[in-house]
């Protein structure tokens, strides 16, 4: 299991995932052409659409994902991870809404 | 591959796999990323490097029935999808009912062909389908060039294929290449001629397997072209590589990909008898881990097999513990060193540094392994001084 890491992240790097659309306040949910399937560090999604592959390499992530569907706002998903974890996970998952392997819910 | 590692801790970027993720992917993963399934050996070409030694069809090559239970199986495991080559795979009747089953199943293909099946009609059918990529193989930018490796007409055949995906409207194929000593100076045309097709390029690298093992010493790039390759490749990293020149990072800058030997960890072939190899490019006795229709499948394969768990162990760097760059590049190519008669746990033989020049040097050609599962349509085992189709040395 890899652990998150206990540094903040960087400002560029924050600036670099902010700039993306992804806003907690909204509903979300696996793109309907991404597959996930269980690995033993987290999931490997596969994107039938754009042909990519991206490992989510946390347990926590992965709950999320999978949770996202259900869940009215990205907010109440990530509700669930333990809040000293939750801004990274949060980071992880703007940055599978900027690549497409999740997407907002109407 | 592109493959994005979207990890909690930091924000993920493209890697060029380093650290934590190189190292789950070396322990394996539940199911193969590049899973390489060859349908047949029957091939319509007889090229002087072919992988596979294909040619001749295998009275034991899978059927309908048993190729369609082997999707049913990777549906299960979440392959996600295959890559599909042979053999010409397209010379199966069964092809497009294989390929449509498939698809149809969540698992998607990208195929090898080199073109000759494909007609206005197929060109037609395969458009429409989606989920299916097509590689078209072509080793020079000329007749001049590719013929002698690939076959008389066989360059003509392959632009007609080109042709009829185009006006089918199949959209963006990829044309694939397979760099050697006498096309390492045509990459730009091969881009050029991708360009025109609106194609993506992909550039691999020769392999010594199969026929390879006898013409991979003539053909394979010298040191300069590999590395004018390197700065190549580097300059456009939106041409495919397969992540076929993992070996190349030790020049200090590694190409977009994994960068790693995934074979039996992230990769591997199936066979067109069923029997599953550590990866496309290692198709003999010492890298097979089981067959298909074996008890418990592929699943059991992958998942347990002995030489697959072995692979998955931490290797030793060998002979090249001590070499500043082994990090880099991880001792090269594991199917490279075999079919060249270097030990595994040396340097590849097309080691940056040069450490595999002076190795190859002390190898006897007798001390070569034999070429397994032979379908050349001229067998060396059955007849030992058979000629090469095309000599290369119209190339010289």
């Amino acid at each position: 299991m890899p652990t998150p890491t206990p540094t903040p992240t960087p400002p560029h790097a924050a600036a670099a995932v902010t700039t993306g659309a992804f806003d907690r306040g909204r509903a979300y949910q696996l793109h309907p052409k991404v597959a996930l399937r269980p690995e033993r560090f987290g999931a490997l999604a596969y994107s039938y659409d754009t042909r990519r592959l991206s490992l989510l390499k946390d347990l926590d992530l992965v709950a999320v994902v999978r949770s996202l569907a259900d869940a009215p706002s990205a907010a109440v998903a990530l509700d669930a991870v333990p809040t000293a974890k939750r801004p990274a996970v949060e980071r992880a998952l703007a940055r599978l809404v900027e690549t497409g392997f999740v997407r907002e819910r109407h | 591959m592109s493959v994005t590692d979207t990890d909690v801790a930091g924000p993920a970027s493209t890697v060029r796999a380093h650290g934590s993720l190189r190292d789950e992917l070396l322990r394996g993963l539940a199911a193969p990323i590049c899973l390489t399934w060859e349908w047949t050996y029957a091939c319509n070409l007889a090229c002087v490097h072919c992988l596979s030694s294909s040619g001749r069809r295998d009275p034991r090559e899978l059927t309908t029935g048993q190729l369609r239970s082997v999707v049913d199986q990777l549906a299960g495991m979440q392959v996600f999808y295959v890559n599909v080559g042979g053999g010409e795979p397209m010379t199966r009747p069964d092809f497009f009912d294989v390929l449509e089953y498939a698809v149809d199943h969540g698992v998607g293909v990208k195929f090898s062909t080199n073109g000759g099946m494909i007609n206005p009609v197929k060109a037609r059918r395969l458009a429409a389908l989606d989920y299916v990529d097509i590689q078209i193989s072509l080793d020079g930018a000329d007749a001049m060039t590719n013929d002698p490796v690939r076959g008389t007409g066989s360059y003509d055949r392959a632009r007609t294929a080109m042709d009829h995906l185009a006006t089918a409207g199949f959209g963006a194929f990829k044309l694939s290449v397979v760099v050697t000593r006498h096309n390492a100076s045509q990459l730009d045309s091969f881009e050029a001629l991708a360009r025109d097709y609106g194609a993506e390029l992909r550039i691999t690298r020769l392999r010594p397997s199969g026929r390879g093992r006898d013409s991979w010493a003539e053909l394979h790039p010298t040191a300069t072209q590999q590395r004018d390759l390197h700065s190549w490749l580097l300059a456009r990293p939106h041409v495919l590589t397969g992540d076929s020149f993992f070996h190349l990072a030790a020049y200090g800058q590694s190409l977009p990909g994994l960068n790693l030997c995934g074979a039996g960890r992230v990769v591997c072939l199936i066979d067109p008898v069923g029997d599953v190899y550590a990866c496309p490019f290692a198709l003999h006795e010492h890298f097979r881990a089981g067959n298909v229709l074996d008890t418990g499948g592929f699943a059991a394969v992958w998942r347990e097999s002995e030489l697959f768990t072995e692979l998955r162990e931490p290797g030793s760097a060998g002979a090249c513990a001590s070499c500043g760059h082994y990090d880099a590049c991880q001792g090269g190519c594991m199917a490279a060193k075999f079919f060249t008669g270097l030990p595994l746990d040396g340097p590849d033989p097309e080691c940056v540094l040069g450490h595999g020049e002076a190795a190859l040097a002390a190898v006897s050609p007798a001390s070569l392994p034999a070429v397994d599962n032979d379908h050349s349509k001229n067998d060396r085992s059955r007849n030992p001084g058979a000629k090469r189709l095309l000599p290369l040395s119209v190339l010289r």
